[in-house]
């Protein structure tokens, strides 16, 4: 076990070095970004405004809305630009894991917009995605109780990692690789998103549900920062 | 948190401070002995009441508040005015305070115009404004100015402080409209620039304590040399 190394000769429960900033797209009402070493992702707040298409509209509350893109040069093999599959459902996902903590019951008939871009990518995208959006919308204005803080652990073969980068993510030895997203909410501690991609026992899902709970206090502290510094980057 | 005057900015979930003998206010929340902040804003305290005051965000629009809209399209029986809001703002023809002929409402305002308007209601249509006060109308001449709706206060000052300050060292009639929109009028151009270059200024360094004490001196290094410089650009 002590013998485990990583790809790139980090700790087991270490991240990697995290840089935040609040306050990047001037039009928007609020705006972050948040990277993870080679990932970086940006989000930008529109609202509360009105929902269109009117169908749409929630006359109980107000709807929150996000948008997940990955820029067609944010990889080394270009994607297609424009909606797919995968994005779809990532902004979907980031939609349900942000829901518990914005309350949006004063907006009703309203939408909230979260436009998430990622600009460079190097596997954790949904989680930096997550993150920049939790502090777009306090940045916002948005009556929130709490933040979002996410963070990725990989299983390599038998070991648990913290914030899974690409290298990792195409591990081929003996097990392979095992992906788990994970978005925590900060004061209560409990999950609001998980998503995990390859095989794990329940043991040890418990076990990376807790090495995710230590690793996005990390995540959280830099975010609280972020924002206590507007305009300023801030790393850890 | 002992110091009065002291603020800092919290962020949402955050415990702002504990204790059974602090009462939640604006945007705080109170969960067991925490007062807890429910948006990114500055704290402040005032006799065991905690506020906080929003640092951004949309305008939120409450009874009484005085703004400044550009018409947005007419209908048959009023305005639909753009304050900045989303919901919709409506000015009917009975709040206007003289005779309307119903089948010009375009000679009174058009589409485009810009008026000082009032909040009269609101209600889950939309909100409604009024006309019918004194100060209120269509807008002829002069420059308008966007800043953020949250800086406002500021902009006013404690019981109308800054806003005279700077309607003195300028001479311009300003009319603050509490969605950020600015009317300045003037004799002059230089003294309507002057005026904006003074409100921005203070939209800029609104975190600075004593605020109307740095106006006044920045009032004394633009004034007379700001306009040359001006005229240079």
């Amino acid at each position: 076990m002590t013998e485990f190394k990583r790809p790139d000769g980090r700790k087991i429960d270490a991240t990697r070095p995290m840089k935040a900033k609040v306050g990047i797209v001037k039009n928007a009402d609020g705006s972050a970004l948040f990277q993870f070493g080679g990932t970086i992702a940006i989000a930008a707040v529109y609202g509360p405004k009105e929902m269109h298409p009117r169908n749409k509209r929630n006359p109980a509350k107000g709807t929150l809305r996000c948008t997940y893109n990955m820029n067609s040069f944010s990889v080394s093999d270009r994607i297609r630009p424009g909606p797919s599959r995968r994005s779809t459902e990532i902004s979907k996902v980031t939609e349900w894991s942000l829901e518990p903590i914005v309350m949006l019951g004063d907006y009703a008939g309203q939408v909230v917009d979260v436009h998430i871009q990622i600009i460079q990518a190097d596997a954790s995208t949904r989680c930096a995605g997550i993150n920049a959006a939790a502090m777009a919308l306090a940045q916002a204005g948005i009556p929130m109780t709490d933040l979002v803080s996410s963070i990725s652990i990989g299983k390599l073969d038998k070991q648990l990692v913290v914030d899974v980068d690409k290298a990792e993510e195409d591990w081929e030895d003996g097990e392979g690789a095992t992906d788990i997203a994970l978005s925590f909410v900060h004061n209560n501690e409990k999950l609001s998103h998980i998503q995990l991609d390859g095989y794990i026992t329940a043991e040890q899902l418990k076990e990376a549900v807790e090495l995710g709970k230590q690793a996005t206090k990390k995540v959280y502290e830099l975010q609280k920062e972020a924002l206590k510094n507007p305009g300023k980057e801030v790393s850890a | 948190m002992a110091d009065k005057e002291e603020r800092k900015i919290v962020i949402p979930g955050e415990t702002i401070v504990s204790g059974d003998e602090y009462l939640p206010g604006e945007g705080t929340e109170k969960n067991g002995q925490d007062i807890i902040a429910l948006k990114y804003g500055l704290a402040e305290e005032q006799n065991k009441l905690i506020k906080l005051i929003p640092l951004s965000g949309k305008f939120s629009p409450r009874r009484g508040n005085v703004v400044i809209g550009k018409v947005e399209e007419l209908t048959f029986n009023g305005w639909v005015i753009d304050i900045g809001t989303p919901e919709r703002a409506f000015l009917s023809l009975m709040e206007v305070p003289r005779f309307v002929n119903k089948d010009a409402l375009e000679e009174v305002m058009a589409v485009g115009d810009i008026a000082v308007l009032k909040i009269w209601s609101i209600n889950k249509r939309g909100i409604d404004l009024s006309l019918k006060a004194r100060g209120l109308g269509k807008i002829g001449e002069g420059l308008i100015v966007e800043v953020n709706p949250n800086k406002v206060p500021r902009i006013i000052g404690k019981e109308g402080s800054m806003i005279k300050l700077i309607k003195d060292e300028t001479g311009c009639n300003i009319t603050v409209g509490q969605n950020g929109l600015v009317w300045i009028k003037g004799e002059k151009v230089e003294d309507e620039l002057l005026a904006k270059k003074a409100i921005l200024f203070i939209e800029e360094n609104s975190f600075v304590s004593g605020l109307t004490e740095e106006v006044t001196q920045w009032f004394g290094k633009n004034n007379g040399k700001g306009n040359t410089a001006e005229d240079k650009e």
